[in-house]
Order: structure tokens, then sequence, then C-alpha cells
């Protein structure tokens, strides 16, 4: 129990530690190394929660797909990005007068809220024991019945989601001599090959 | 010393609200801002994940990863419309973004 208390801090203090990193680093590319590090504990605190599975998702799809696609597009452009943080300290008072307002407010919350009693008879699916099914399985067995056509619906939004990342980057650059296979085989003997009639001892 | 509920709803709720500040702070950067709207899901994620493991129903962590899939496809067609708009512009300062205004 201690050690989990002790994992449960841990994660929960480098997580945070670094999701302020995130907001304050001069360094954009800084700033996406620490979101890389707040998606990694955050794993670990799903795998205290039992999630495991998530856990796994969260380091593939985000440390691995998102946060290297927030890399390559911090490195990509060209930007001058201490001209952007000027009036970061203009901001500072009034956000952070909202952020502790909502702070208080969501932690008032918490604080004098309980689970209803009748809340455990109201379950959707219930978690099977852990000898019966790991997290994983017991995930995929709802989520490919009870759940098929959300999962459906969530493959066509990555879809329509990776056509629309590529049609809004792809360009045609003018100026740059691409080959073209159907040009070159369409190409015939006449377009191509001239026989001049050179005149004997004249040259052409 | 036993973790309950309310440490993992405080967490969260400390990411969120630092996703919300961090959009205050870096009012000029888009990445920055997109980067504090992955931190808010990322909070929302943990938020589901809690009631999940708490109330022993799946349900919440099967909706937690639609909304991975969701926040994986903003991200995606966020960038590349920054991108893009870089290409356009060269730059990508938000008060610069009037086009439309006429």
């Amino acid at each position: 129990m201690i050690l989990q208390a002790l994992a449960f801090y841990l994660f929960a203090a480098v997580t945070i530690a670094s999701g302020v990193m995130v907001i304050a680093a001069r360094n954009p590319v800084h700033s996406v190394l620490f979101l890389i590090l707040a998606f990694f504990n955050a794993a670990g605190l799903f795998v205290l929660m039992g999630a495991e599975f998530l856990a796994f998702i969260l380091v593939i799809v985000y440390v691995g797909a998102v946060a290297v696609l927030f890399l390559f597009v911090v490195m990509m452009l060209d930007i001058n990005f201490v001209e952007l943080r000027q009036g970061f300290l203009q901001y500072l008072p009034v956000g952070a007068l909202v952020g502790v307002i909502l702070l208080v407010e969501m932690v008032f919350v918490i604080g004098a809220w309980v689970v209803s009693p009748e809340a455990t008879g109201l379950l959707a699916a219930k978690a099977p024991a852990l000898a019966q099914a790991t997290n994983a399985e017991a995930l995929g067995r709802i989520l490919y019945t009870k759940y098929v056509y959300l999962f459906q619906a969530s493959g066509l939004v990555l879809l329509v989601a990776m056509i629309a990342a590529i049609v809004l980057t792809l360009r045609a650059r003018p100026g740059v001599r691409r080959q073209n296979i159907a040009d070159q085989v369409a190409r015939s003997r006449d377009a191509s090959v001239e026989v001049k009639d050179v005149p004997v001892g004249k040259g052409v | 010393m036993t973790i309950t509920l309310a440490h993992y709803l405080t967490v969260a709720a400390i990411l969120f609200t630092l996703g919300i500040f961090g959009i205050f702070l870096n009012r000029k950067n888009v990445i920055i801002i997109l980067m504090s709207i992955e931190l808010m899901l990322l909070a929302v994620n943990i938020n589901l994940v809690a009631f999940s493991s708490h109330l022993g129903d799946l349900t919440g962590q099967v909706f937690s990863m639609f909304v991975l899939t969701v926040a994986a496809a903003e991200a995606a067609i966020g960038l590349a419309i920054l991108v893009v708009y870089f290409r356009n512009r060269g730059s990508i300062a938000v008060e610069d973004i009037n086009r439309l205004k006429g």
C-alpha cells in the first residue's frame, strides 16, 4: 500500500511539474519534450489505476505519434519564438487569476462530493475480476460488441483526419522537375527521332 | 496513506487548470496553445479512467479511448493547418490571423 502511494505521488508530481514546464519553457522543443514526459507519467498513473491497456495506448499514440508530430512541426517551421513570447508577463496576472479561481472551484467540487450508493447498481459494463480476464481482454470484449459502431466511427474520424492532413499539406511546387512515367511511356518514335537528309560533303 | 479517487481527481484538476493557464500565457504561439489543449484532454482522460476504476465500470475506459482517437485526429489536422498557414503568411502569431476580417 505504501509503495502504491509513493508511486502515485512520484507520478503525479512529475506529471504536474512537466505540465508546468510545457507552458513555461522558453524553447518550444523543450515544451514538446516535457509534454512527452507528462504523457509517460500519466501512463504510470493509468497503470496504478489498473488500466494497463490505456497506458500502452497513451505511450504508443501520444508519445509515438502526436508528440513526435509536434516535434516535427516545431522543428520544421522557421519561427522567431522569442518574438512570440512577448507579452508573456503581461498576461500572467489575469491568467493566474482565472486559473486559481477555476482550481479552487474544482477542489471545492471534489471535496464536497460523494459517489451515490445507487451508482454500483447502474454499471453499464462491469469490469470482470482480474483472474477471469485481463484489462485488454475485457476492454476488447465490450469494444468489439457493444461499442462496435462507435469503434467504426472513430476509425472513420481517423481516416478523414489522415486525408485532410495530406490534402492540406500537399503542394505542387513550380520549377521542380519530376519524372513522369506516363509521359515517358506514351512517347512515340515520331515525336523523339527526326531523320534528316544530309547532303554529301556539306554537313548539317 | 491510501490513494483514493479524490487524489486522482485533484491531479486531473491541476492538469486541466495548467492547460487553461497555458492558453492565457502563450496567447501568441499557436503551437503551445495546441499543446495546452493536449494537456487538458489528458486531464479529462485521467478523470474518466479514475471514475472507471473506482466504480469498476469499463465504459469509462472505452470512452477514454475514443477521446484519445479524436485528440490524435485534432492534433494532426491542427498541425496541418498550422503548416499551411505558415507557408502562406510566414508567421504563426495568433494576432496576425485576421485575414477573414476583410
